[in-house]
This record gives C-alpha cells, structure tokens and sequence, in this order.
C-alpha cells in the first residue's frame, strides 16, 4: 500500500536511497514497531510525524543501527542501503554509522573545541592526510551548517560555550563533516526557540541539495514546511506515507486526518 | 466554598482567612521545620565538637613529640680506646663495640661536667652518663666507622637526652614523680636544672622524629617514623600501580562492555560484597597466599601493599563506575553517531570526561588505605624494624618496613609513656599526610573538572 502512495510522485526521478521493508521492533516484550515498510528517497526531506511513543523515533534509530546499544531491542525485517541490508551480520555499525549521520534531539556538542568538534568525525575515519584538508573538511562543514561566520573567529572556544541553536548547528556540522549520504534528524528542533528553528529549517532545506535527509518532528508545521514526504506513525503502525503535500491536504486515512487536525495526539 | 465567599467579602472583616494570621496547620508545619531544623544544627555541632574533642587531645599530647632534648659537649675521640691497635684499620675498628663507646661518652661528660664547675651533690657517675640517651653510642660508633679520620680529634658531641630528662623539660616529669621512679633520680633533674641554665641542655625540633626507625622500650627518645614513613609509601606507590589500571579496565568493561546479564549481576554484586569484607579478612587471606603459598617475605611492603590492593579495588572501582556512569549518555549517542567506535568512544570521550571523578576516587581510596591497620597486622608489619628498607628499585619493597597505622598501634601498646607522646606524634604525621591527599584530591577534581 505504502509502494502505491509514493508511485505517482513527481520525486520519482529520485532513487531510492534506502527502503525498509516489513521492519519489527521489540524492547523486550514490547512490540515497538509494527511491519513498517517505508522507501526514502535520495535528495529528498522526509518527515516522520505521529504522537509520542508512536515508534518514529525507534525507526529513524533502525536506520543507523544507534538501537544496538539498547540491550532489549530486537529487529527484525530488512532495511536495505543502496540494495545492502545495513543488519547483515557482515555490516560493521561504526562504518554504517558514517554513512548515516544523525542529529539528535538536545544539541550534544563534545566538550571539546568548536574546530575539535567537526574534526573529529573526519579524524577518526581517517578521511584527511594533513591540517590543511582537515581544516578545509571543518570550514566547508561548518559553512554549510550556516555557523562558519559566527564562529570563525573563535574555532578553539569551547562548543558547550555556543547557544542552543548554534550548539545544534554545530553538531549538524559535525554530522555532515564525514560526508555522509544519509542524514537522521531526531527532532532537531525540539529545544531550539523560533529563530534557532528557522535557520535550521532553512539549513535543512539546503542539505536536501547534497543528501537525503531524514527528520523526525512534532510539529506538523515544520514537517509542512521542510519535508517533501510525510510518513504518520500511530502506536506502532506506520499509518500512512505519501508526498507531504497530499498527507497533510488530503489524507487517506481517518487516523492521519485526526492526528493532523488535532484530535488525537 | 465559604473561602470563596469570603473572599469575595471584605477581608478585613474576615481575620480567620487573613495572610497576615497563621492557620493551624501552617503553624503545626512550621513548628516542624523549625524543629528539624535544630535537630540538624544540633547534630552537626554535636559532630563537630566530637571531631574537635579528638583533633584538640591527638595534637594536645602529640606535639611535644616533636620536639626533642639534647645535650650539645665536647668529646675527644681518644684513639687508645677507640683504635688499639693505631693501624686505622676498619676491621679493627669495628671490632669496639657501643659499650666502649658508651663509656667513652659517660666519661668524656663527667669530665665536661667537671670542667665547667657543673656539680651537683651526692650525683654518681652512673646517673650523669644515664642523662644520655642509650641511643647515642651506636650514633658516635657509626660517625667514627664512617669518617676514621675522627678519631683522636675533639667534636661537638650532640646526642639525645633520656626520655625521662626529655619529660622533665616538657613537664611530663617532675620531682613528685621523680621519687616514685626508678628511671630518673632527684639528682638527674637538679643536674637538669643547671645544664639547662647554662644552654647545655636544650630542646629542639625532633627531626629524628620523622627520620630514625623504631627504637626500643629503653630509649624511646630515639624513636622515628622512618621506616613507617617509607613502608608506607611504597606500599601506597604499589597500590596505585596494582590498584589503578586493573581498577578503571574493569570499570569500563563492567559499564561500557560487559552485556548485562546474570553473571555481571552477580559479579556487580560481588565487587559491592567485597568494599564490605572487614579488613581483617584480607590480613588472613594475604598470609595465606602471598607468603604461606607464594612464599614472599613477611613484613615486606610488597605483601601489604598486595593485601591492601585487594582492599581498595573494589572502592576505585565502585567510585570509577559511578563516574563514568556519571558522563551523560548523550556524549556517547554523539560519538557513536559519527562513527565511533566503542573504544573510541570510550577512550576519546567517556574517560576523559569520567577523569576528574576516577582520580578523586582513587586518591580517597589511597587514603583509607593510608590508614588500614589490621590487614597488617597478619602479616608481620607489627615487627619491629630498626633497619631502613632499601631503595624502591633496589628490592626495597621486599624489605621488612612498617606502616604509619601500624607503627601508632605498636607504640600505643608499649609502657614508657614517651611512646605514648610519639604515638599522638604519629597520629598527627598521618592525618597530615591524609589532608595532603584529600586536598590532592579537590584540587584534582577543581582542575580538571568539565562541563557539558
């Protein structure tokens, strides 16, 4: 059903860049993700919406296997990366998890340097040979995350010493700093005022660009305004997915109608 | 419902629902909190009152432990009884023993005595060289045996003056005592008396005390903490090597690693049953196995610091788990999500960050075990030890050595009560030596603390 609401989109001329298929998630004896089957597409937004503890942010930890460090939590189901299933016994995480980067929810700069920050992905994939190419990995990221010309005369400062919004900037510089082709976003927003929040969207609209980028939101406005794909997540079930434009103006479902206009949730 | 009527109303009509007059409840609430509140201050004060009480009586009679009286004479190294034979010759040398030199001594200060016109009446020549410490022999015969070229010449002899002279210049002594002891004679302190005006007699800080080793029950002037303050430094320098690496490994793979299953439950458990094993056990188990089975010598700082070991590890790892648990997860989800690997994570962020409270942690476990004593006891650093251990790298931490805790003990427990000054001495040499580590440990914690 979910293959059908995304066939006749006008993104088709994007690839797919990872599809999930009859994905289950269990903590313990909870079944936390019920048979999700969701396609994200390359150089697209895609915003996963629905009430708390619906499961969105279970899914979006699947997609960079962050769930391993849970102890109770059981996959099942395939998620395929360019066509590799990423819980193939074969798949190192670590390596994984440079091509998934993720942006979480309360901005979790390292106590390190705001230069020490973004260089450390770089640094620790061995991705630069010199300080120049590390350097330049450092100001390219840090451009792109629209931070380099508030902070670039005070690379060494401490990246806890930022305010909120800039601390979540910077560590969606640090996530992108490893070049990633996946990027997760857990609420990025959540503890970020309006402004901090509007340069971020901006921001996410511009990564669209370069990477396919997925967020999760509680706020439908946001996933209105950034997202060109919407999936609804209801206790479990992903309830329905389809281009954002047609969730949000003409949902199929009753659920997703009453999710969106208020009613549940 | 009639509040809100009132309210309504005129308040000032209503003085029962009135702000300024306390109800009954808030009363009967604040009554309590007042209440625990002195409850609270009184058993701080109570506390620390304690604490004073037993600061005021350690330091009340254990200061005097560091001062010490001497006798300052000349003394002329006669070489016919020092070197017989003339040849200078170290075997020869060797062979006079301290009752030569004892002699040698008591004559040269009877003589001193004569010359400066330093009588008193009826005194014998017994009770004039048993103003001298018994200790000061062995000192004069090592001089001579280090340097021969002494002999034959006159020096400035300084040696210690009996414990019971020593008492009398601190007011320990007196000639009311002095009567019902047979250590000191009435005549000894008259003779005190006036070698003390004429600067002879004086009393000085105690260097020896921190330098000399044990002594006997006969001369406790010469008593020191020497080989204690050395045992016990090996032993805390060998714990930190045994105790801080097999600590912290543990910790991080007990917290970082390790899958939470029965098994670590039950070793979790375990390592928390062990910081509650009393110490004597250890002493036991210590004996048993490193010098009964592994047949390492007794009394060497090697067994204790490896018993102590046992003792602290499980307090540096509990306080190292509770530090790196301390590290939010939020750093490890950051790491982890660039790309980290575990032990990346784990050594590029959760340990430096876990850094401050591992040290402060470890250096609080070197302290109490600072000041273990029992577990020592079992294995033989209770003896009585007038060598110095050698050097650290020269096989020192499998000489005999004691301990500051032990040494307290084993001075406590003897007759004379010069021990007993020296034994509040030791005290105070320990407590100083702990404020030195707890303040190693804040100032530690202070520096590297970070925020995040």
């Amino acid at each position: 059903m979910n293959d059908m609401t995304h066939k006749g989109l006008d993104l088709a001329t994007q690839t797919a860049k990872i599809s999930a298929s009859g994905v289950q998630v269990h903590y313990g004896t909870n079944h936390a993700l019920k048979d999700v089957d969701v396609t994200i597409l390359d150089r697209t937004v895609t915003a996963f919406i629905g009430p708390s503890g619906c499961g969105k942010s279970t899914f979006l930890r699947c997609l960079n296997r962050m769930n391993d460090t849970v102890a109770s939590c059981r996959v099942s189901g395939q998620i395929l990366l360019e066509g590799e299933d990423i819980y193939d016994r074969r798949v190192d995480p670590v390596q994984l998890r440079a091509k998934v980067g993720m942006v979480f929810q309360k901005p979790n700069p390292f106590p390190k340097s705001i230069y020490d920050n973004v260089a450390y992905g770089p640094k620790i994939h061995g991705m630069t040979r010199n300080k120049a190419e590390l350097d330049a990995i450092v100001e390219a990221s840090l451009r792109k995350a629209a931070l380099w010309n508030e902070v670039k005369d005070r690379l060494d400062a401490t990246g806890t010493g930022l305010s909120g919004g800039q601390q979540q900037r910077l560590c969606i510089a640090r996530a992108i700093a490893t070049s990633p082709e996946v990027l997760l976003m857990d609420e990025p927003c959540s503890a970020l005022d309006p402004i901090a929040t509007a340069q971020v969207e901006e921001l996410i609209d511009e990564l669209r660009h370069q990477y396919s980028v997925v967020i999760v939101t509680h706020s439908m406005q946001q996933a209105a305004r950034v997202s060109q794909k919407t999936a609804f997540f209801h206790l479990g079930n992903l309830v329905e997915f389809g281009e954002t434009g047609a969730i949000f103006t003409n949902p199929k479902d009753t659920r997703t109608e009453a999710y969106i206009t208020g009613r549940i949730g | 419902m009639t509040d809100i009527s009132a309210a309504g109303a005129m308040p000032a009509t209503q003085p029962k629902n009135s702000l300024f007059v306390q109800d009954d409840l808030t009363r009967r609430r604040n009554a309590a909190e007042a209440r625990f509140k002195w409850y609270g201050i009184v058993a701080i004060v109570l506390s620390l009152s304690v604490l004073a009480i037993m600061l005021f009586t350690i330091f009340r009679d254990g200061t005097s432990a560091f001062r010490q009286a001497s006798v300052a004479f000349p003394i002329t190294l006669e070489a016919d009884i020092l070197d017989p034979n003339g040849a200078r010759d170290p075997a020869d040398l060797a062979k006079v023993t301290t009752i030569g030199y004892g002699n040698l001594i008591g004559q040269q200060f009877a003589n001193f005595l004569t010359a400066e016109g330093i009588t008193v009446e009826g005194i014998s020549d017994k009770d004039i060289s048993g103003m001298i410490s018994r200790d000061a022999p062995g000192r004069l015969r090592d001089m001579v045996l280090a340097d021969p070229s002494l002999i034959g010449q006159t020096i400035d002899f300084n040696a210690y003056a009996t414990g019971r002279i020593d008492g009398y210049m601190k007011g320990r002594v007196t000639l009311e005592t002095a009567e019902l002891d047979s250590n000191v004679s009435l005549e000894q302190l008259q003779l005190a008396d006036q070698l003390i005006a004429r600067n002879i007699l004086t009393s000085g800080f105690n260097s020896g005390f921190l330098t000399n080793p044990d002594a006997s029950d006969q001369r406790p002037e010469s008593a020191g903490l020497g080989v204690a303050i050395i045992g016990s430094l090996y032993m805390m320098m060998l714990v930190l090597i045994f105790t801080l690496p097999v600590g912290v490994a543990a910790s991080i793979y007990l917290e970082e690693f390790a899958p939470k299953n029965r098994l670590t439950d039950l070793i979790e458990v375990n390592i928390s049953n062990l910081a509650a094993v009393p110490s004597i056990v250890f002493g036991i188990l210590g004996l048993a196995i490193f010098i009964n089975f592994a047949g390492l010598p007794q009394s060497s700082s090697l067994v204790g610091a490896l018993v102590i070991s046992l003792m602290t590890l499980p307090t540096i790892i509990i306080a190292t788990r509770a530090a790196i648990r301390a590290v939010p997860p939020s750093i490890r989800d950051a790491a982890l999500g660039v790309g980290a690997s575990k032990m990346q994570t784990v050594f590029h962020h959760v340990l430096p960050l876990a850094m401050p409270g591992i040290l402060t942690g470890t250096i609080l476990g070197l302290a109490s075990a600072l000041g273990e004593t029992a577990p020592l006891l079992l294995i033989g650093m209770v003896a009585f030890v007038t060598n110095y251990p050698a050097g650290p790298f020269d096989g020192g931490v499998m000489d005999p050595a004691t301990a500051l805790p032990v040494q307290v003990y084993s001075w406590a427990s003897r007759s004379d009560p010069a021990f007993i000054e020296r034994s509040s001495g030791a005290i105070i040499v320990l407590l100083a030596f702990l404020v030195i580590m707890n303040v190693a440990a804040i100032l530690l914690r202070r520096r590297f603390e970070r925020r995040w």
